[in-house]
């Protein structure tokens, strides 16, 4: 738990494991949450608002 | 009957006053309906606009974790198993916290959620997610151990390099520790209730037009 953690390091780029991790992660939920079905009601309208 | 007219004419000629006016405003712009709806637009079907509502849920967790925090103290939340759970549980709530507003964030950024009239509730993000980002730096800086102090001593030397190092230092638990559970959570609480508001009065933006049209 107390070792430093892994460092990943091209050019001027210098990044944890941890943190490219996290963002890969998310960019994975994002692209799920686009194409991922949302189950519908019958109750939605037709958004007319203003 | 004409003392009554008369009564009714100066009543009506008298400008209103500030509760009156800020009654009709909220009455136009924020009816019940809007504030507490039944019903959403049909483009509201996806999961990209389930991640605004997980920032305010995860926002939740960390004010009643971080309540419980401050009421036990340091010596708790270091040293007694439940205290460190609190404590995880309000680092965790923290870690949900960013991660669900960045994705709403890009979320409304490729959907342009600043149109037709709704560049304030955008504004009052962007000003979120800053004051949120120095809310969590005080409280990494609260700590009340190596991994704080270690934080604060690198910290204090670029906030003097900013010039700010005077009237924000870092190295001054008693600033830190008030900042990070008195004025910038009640700010961030403050914001989020106005945007959410602000998204109510004005409804969930419409979708781009799929044929690129824009019209003036």
């Amino acid at each position: 738990m107390d070792a430093p953690t892994t460092y990943l390091h091209w050019g001027f780029i210098l990044i944890s494991l941890p943190n490219l991790i996290v963002m890969g992660l998310m960019i994975v939920i994002f692209a799920i949450a686009l194409v991922a079905p949302f189950p519908h009601s019958d109750k939605a309208d037709n958004g007319d608002r203003e | 009957m004409a003392i009554v007219n008369k009564r009714q004419e100066v009543v009506q000629k008298r400008p209103a006053s500030w509760t009156v006016r800020t009654r009709r405003a909220l009455e136009g712009n924020l009816p019940m309906d809007h504030l507490l709806p039944d019903r959403q637009p049909y483009y509201v079907g996806s999961w990209v606009y389930v991640f605004g509502v997980i920032t305010i849920a995860a926002l939740a967790w960390v004010i009643l974790s971080g309540v419980i925090l401050a009421f036990f103290g340091p010596q708790w939340w270091h040293s007694s198993g439940v205290g460190r759970f609190v404590n995880s549980v309000h680092f965790w709530s923290v870690q949900l916290f960013f991660i669900a507003m960045v994705l709403h964030l890009w979320g409304q950024y490729f959907m342009a959620g600043w149109r037709d009239g709704r560049a304030a509730t955008w504004m009052i993000g962007v000003v979120i997610f800053g004051i949120s980002v120095l809310t969590a730096f005080t409280g990494y800086l609260s700590q009340q151990n190596f991994a704080s102090q270690f934080v604060a001593i690198n910290a204090k030397d670029a906030m003097n390099s900013a010039g700010i190092g005077s009237f924000f230092n870092v190295l001054n638990f008693g600033q830190m520790y008030g900042l990070h559970v008195m004025l910038l959570p009640v700010g961030v609480t403050f914001l989020v209730v106005a945007h959410l508001v602000m998204v109510r009065a004005r409804g969930v933006v419409k979708p781009i037009d799929p044929e690129g049209v824009v019209l003036p």
